[in-house]
């Protein structure tokens, strides 16, 4: 293991085309071993093909890319020996038990039955669906099948996972679970490449993001950086009333100089880079008789990041975000 | 990060000892030896075998079906054709063994077109083992299939008077040569699953291809009561070549160089198929 170099990823203009659409158009990526690495970006914006590339499944058009050290083409074999992938239409096996499903990846990867099985039960314990290892895939729930699916990706422990959207239509509580198991995994030193379309996910798991838009990478940095490029902070209040936010947001806009109504019909939002001014406009709307459910003073999220970098929203407001929002307040 | 601080917490704690059994799954593992490429085939064709036993519907192909063929043409041409249907079975048996077989091997180029719309294909695909592994596994599990639909023939066979001069072994001998042609056939298959976008396609291609080929042979009729031109098809038709070394195994009269042709266009077949197959499997 020491022996490995310390880049896991090594990507350098990676281009694919499907006919006449450019899939992908020249991505560089750099991943550290032992890190998580966000790939952020909206449906269709090359994060599938990137990593389908990355896993050895299509042969990139141009550009070149070494896991570990070896090529992706060249040495595919090698690389199919450091990595396992876990899809984002589920990787497993519908018409089988997940017990089944394990073992027959245990066998495909070298391991003798008794062994398969062992370690098809212990999976199953750590994931918790020791309960459902009888039954068949397709009577799953979502959130059972992505455990599955991860637990399928580290029946022999990989150097390298790819997780392609991994938490996308999971509750919240499934998707916690799978947050958990992934640090979890990067703690015992797996490096991971994860795509998301969650800007929330990417900020909670990866040391350093690339947010990726129509098949190139715009920005690249730690979450942190990100934030910093794009501006100063933002103080973001949650209304009682979501009636008053008309007139909350006059208040702010008075105040701070500007105001973004949040997806959340109960939530705005203000440029502020000073805390003692976010003050003053909070007690000036309580003067006003606008009643605050709560308030928070930060940087800005990557919602706003993305904003700012494409100058198009990167996902539809659904109810995740408003759970989010609801999260950030107690905070 | 001045925001996101706390959360509310959606899960409930894991327990301690949950949490030790994940730190402990997750635990590097060394990395056994890569699979052989007979391990890598066989767990495939045990994948194929569990869906039999899941979903045992499956097994309707190889086992109605057969039966309705046998009864059916019996019964149907046997009077019309050699004067009598106890006459008539001694000819037409191993030749609706041929036929069952034949069609169920479309089913393969079927099944791989299905199969390739899961997502599961993708980690199959990105595993470290012997590339046909998949394909082969799928195939030999069909193999399976094959020896059941040719049993359930020549168990109703014998049931309705089929009496062959060559006992067991030659009928052993018989159905065994089928499922090695029907395995070079199933490749031709497995291409057109992978090249053609949906089952449906797969199944329409594949029994616009299987039913001249099969009844344009000496399956049901012998090949002298047809004009020239179709005689001459007839004649170096390899599913006329096969149902006649059926015959001769289970008669006990069979050519050796029928037998040569049957093995060696199943050598053929799978020589130029398997590979590209495989391609295109890879290609995805």
């Amino acid at each position: 293991m020491t022996s490995q170099p310390p880049t896991a990823i090594e990507a350098t203009g990676l281009v694919k085309s499907f006919g006449d659409t450019r899939a992908v158009c020249g991505v560089d990526l750099t991943v550290r071993r032992g890190t998580v690495y966000g790939v952020l970006g909206p449906n269709g914006a090359g994060k599938t093909t990137t990593i389908r590339m990355l896993a050895t499944l299509l042969r990139p058009d141009a550009g070149s890319a070494r896991i570990f050290g070896h090529d992706i083409v060249r040495d595919a074999e090698q690389v199919r020996e450091l990595v396992s992938l876990t899809g984002q239409l589920a990787s497993v096996d519908e018409d089988l038990t997940g017990h089944e499903n394990l073992v027959l990846l245990g066998l495909l990867l070298g391991l003798k039955r008794a062994e398969a099985k062992a370690r098809a039960i212990e999976l199953l314990a750590a994931f918790g669906l020791t309960e459902a290892s009888g039954k068949l895939v397709k009577h799953y729930s979502g959130g059972m099948r992505r455990r599955l699916d991860i637990a399928a990706s580290i029946v022999v422990t990989p150097q390298l996972m790819f997780l392609d959207e991994p938490t996308t239509g999971l509750d919240p509580r499934s998707r916690n679970q799978v947050w958990e198991i992934i640090r979890t995994l990067v703690a015992g030193g797996t490096t991971i490449l994860l795509c998301t379309q969650y800007l929330e996910e990417a900020d909670q798991l990866a040391d350093r993001i690339a947010v990726i838009d129509r098949g190139t990478v715009i920005a690249e940095g730690t979450p942190a950086e990100l934030k910093a490029s794009v501006g100063s902070g933002a103080l973001r209040v949650r209304l009682l009333d979501p009636e008053q936010r008309p007139d909350a947001a006059h208040v702010l806009e008075r105040e701070l100089g500007a105001s973004h109504l949040e997806p959340d019909p109960a939530a705005l939002s203000a440029p502020c880079a000073d805390a003692d001014r976010g003050a003053e406009a909070i007690a000036e709307l309580a003067r006003t008789g606008i009643r605050v459910a709560g308030f928070s003073l930060g940087q800005p999220s990557l919602d706003e990041v993305f904003l700012a970098l494409t100058g198009h929203p990167a996902e539809e407001p659904d109810d995740e975000q408003a759970i989010d929002l609801q999260e950030e307040r107690a905070a | 990060m001045s925001t996101q601080t706390t959360r509310v917490p959606t899960t409930p704690p894991a327990t301690e000892e949950e949490a030790a059994a994940l730190r402990k799954a997750l635990a590097s593992t060394p990395r056994p030896p890569r699979a052989s490429a007979h391990q890598a085939a066989l767990a495939f064709g045990w994948r194929g075998m569990l869906k039999v036993k899941h979903v045992p519907e499956q097994l309707l192909d190889v086992t109605i079906s057969p039966v309705m063929f046998v009864l059916m043409f019996t019964y149907l041409l046997g009077g019309a054709i050699e004067g009598s249907t106890s006459a008539y079975l001694d000819y037409i048996l191993p030749g609706v063994l041929v036929m069952s077989i034949l069609f169920t091997t479309v089913y393969s180029g079927v099944a791989l077109n299905t199969d390739l719309t899961k997502g599961v294909v993708d980690r199959f695909r990105s595993l470290p083992i012997w590339r046909p592994a998949p394909l082969v596994g799928a195939l030999l599990g069909d193999t399976v299939r094959y020896f059941v639909g040719g049993t359930v023939i020549v168990v109703l066979g014998l049931a309705l008077g089929f009496r062959p001069d060559a006992g067991i072994g030659g009928v052993l001998a018989a159905m065994a040569l089928v499922i090695v042609f029907a395995f070079g056939l199933s490749w031709v298959f497995t291409t057109l699953g992978l090249l053609l976008r949906s089952p449906n396609a797969v199944m329409n291609a594949g029994f616009m291809g299987i039913f001249p080929l099969t009844f344009l042979s000496n399956v049901f009729v012998r090949p002298e009561t047809l004009p020239d031109g179709l005689e001459a098809f007839v004649d170096v038709n390899p599913v006329s070549i096969l149902a006649t070394a059926s015959r001769g195994l289970m008669q006990g009269n069979a050519d050796g160089t029928d037998i040569l042709i049957v093995l060696a266009t199943a050598a053929a077949l799978t020589a130029i198929f398997a590979p590209l197959t495989t391609r295109l499997y890879r290609r995805g």
